[in-house]
């Protein structure tokens, strides 16, 4: 390797003016195969006070575990109408929501399987470089063969986990907590 | 069948900023202070989102011509390649800039910066890289601006860059700065790594055989994404 990559710099306060154009509030169509959910949360910082000027990016395989865009094999490429890419603003309250499928199965380097995830990228003000995590769905049995998932310390999954609500089973609550108690698991590749 | 898929080799130690750096005061409370989890890459990371031209405006790449009249300030080109660790050059990576107009006010409305917005400069701009990693944009030169970090405190002039090059590891937020600047040295959010030669990459060069005669000075800039392993892994399906 001849050159060491460009440095990390936080996206400050004003990241709107240029990142928005991409902004959208589902993940893919409403078409799209799959069991359709929407997940909803907060973005909170070390004093439990919600952020409102943070961006998630979303990253997810379709129902069949396959990535758009990515040398399909032999399962076949993705829908037209599944895009599995977001970028999803907080409000002034710190909430984001968007609208996905639930995504299948997909394999690891090793051919092993992970339960069904959802990659989030997040920005805002205050972080020097973007923090990587991941949303995983609390009522699925594949989590307790997930590799990623049994990395973590048992008593830190559940940061992990979007929980559905009593009232919407096809909705979820899913918090990113930056600090204290509770605080989220961000990963490092 | 197989994908043939290579993993992102590690980040060298000291290329990239640590999540809490106390002078810069808005980490305090929004860098997470349990370490981080190491976990093994996957086809998740690896494979990411690729973008096309779509939703690009026609002046996307001209930030001088987006309405109907010239922005104040200085016409400035900035080009440079996207490049990886191994010298490869990114080809049609998304990047997506921003920055305050010539006065050093952000068209944005929680900037309450008492300098003049110039109706002419929105001040965003997208583009893809060409074959050989290569782009270039038009814009006019970012001012100084204030920021309440500390007393005094001003931000050097600085262009922000967004980038997705392939694979999701690859995401990158930067921001490009002016040589020989004298607000670098007192910059937190510059001097957030500590190592001097890390710092200098994030310094465009003054670049005049781009410039425009009578029209442009011109700046260059490369900017290095994360690399893949040279030898690629077999992916079982
Ligand atoms: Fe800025």
């Amino acid at each position: 390797m001849s050159f060491p990559a460009t440095a990390s710099q936080t996206v400050g306060p004003y990241f709107s003016i240029g990142l928005s154009y991409l902004n959208s509030v589902s993940v893919c169509a409403e078409s799209a195969e799959g069991e359709h959910i929407s997940i909803s949360g907060q973005v909170l910082d070390g004093d439990g006070v919600p952020v409102p000027d943070a961006q998630l990016e979303l990253w997810q395989a379709d129902d069949k575990g396959r990535f758009a865009g990515f040398d399909p094999g032999e399962s076949g490429a993705t829908a037209e109408d599944f895009q599995g890419f977001a970028r999803i603003p907080t409000d002034e309250r710190g909430v984001f929501r968007f609208h996905t499928i639930r995504p299948g199965t997909v394999v690891t380097l090793e051919g092993t399987s992970q339960a069904p995830h959802i990659v989030v990228l997040l920005f805002m003000r205050g972080l020097l470089k973007h923090l990587v995590t991941r949303i995983y769905f609390a009522n699925d049995p594949r989590n307790t063969g997930d590799p990623v998932l049994l990395t973590v310390p048992p008593e830190r999954r559940q940061t992990l986990l979007a929980e559905p609500t009593a009232e919407q089973p096809e909705q979820y609550r899913w918090d990113i907590r930056l600090q204290g108690e509770n605080e989220t698991v961000f990963f490092a590749y | 069948m197989k994908n043939k898929i290579s993993p992102f080799l590690p980040l060298r130690p000291g290329t990239q900023p640590d999540y809490l750096h106390p002078s810069y005061v808005s980490s305090i409370l929004r860098s997470p202070r349990q370490p981080l989890i190491v976990v093994p890459q996957t086809l998740s990371e690896l494979s990411g989102p690729v973008f096309g031209h779509n939703g690009f405006g026609e002046f996307d790449n001209d930030l001088t011509q987006q309405h109907a009249g010239a922005p104040l300030g200085e016409r400035i080109i900035v080009s440079g390649r996207v490049l990886d660790e191994n010298d490869r050059p990114v080809s049609r990576a998304l990047v997506e800039v921003w920055q305050a107009n010539a006065a050093g006010r952000y068209m944005h409305k929680k900037d309450q910066h008492a300098a003049p917005l110039d109706p002419n400069f929105s001040g965003a701009g997208r583009f893809l890289t060409d074959d050989s990693g290569y782009y270039r944009f038009v814009t006019i030169k970012p001012g100084a601006y204030p920021w309440k970090n500390h007393a005094n405190a001003w931000r050097p002039a600085h262009i922000h860059f967004s980038l997705f090059g392939a694979g999701l590891l690859t995401r990158l937020v930067t921001q490009m700065y002016f040589p020989g600047d004298p607000l670098l040295p007192y910059d937190p959010i510059y001097n957030c790594l500590n190592d001097e030669r890390a710092q200098q990459r994030m310094i465009s060069s003054f670049d005049l055989e781009n410039t425009v005669p009578d029209t442009a000075l011109a700046y260059h800039y490369d900017i290095v994404l994360r690399g893949r392993d040279a030898t690629p892994m077999e992916e079982q399906r």
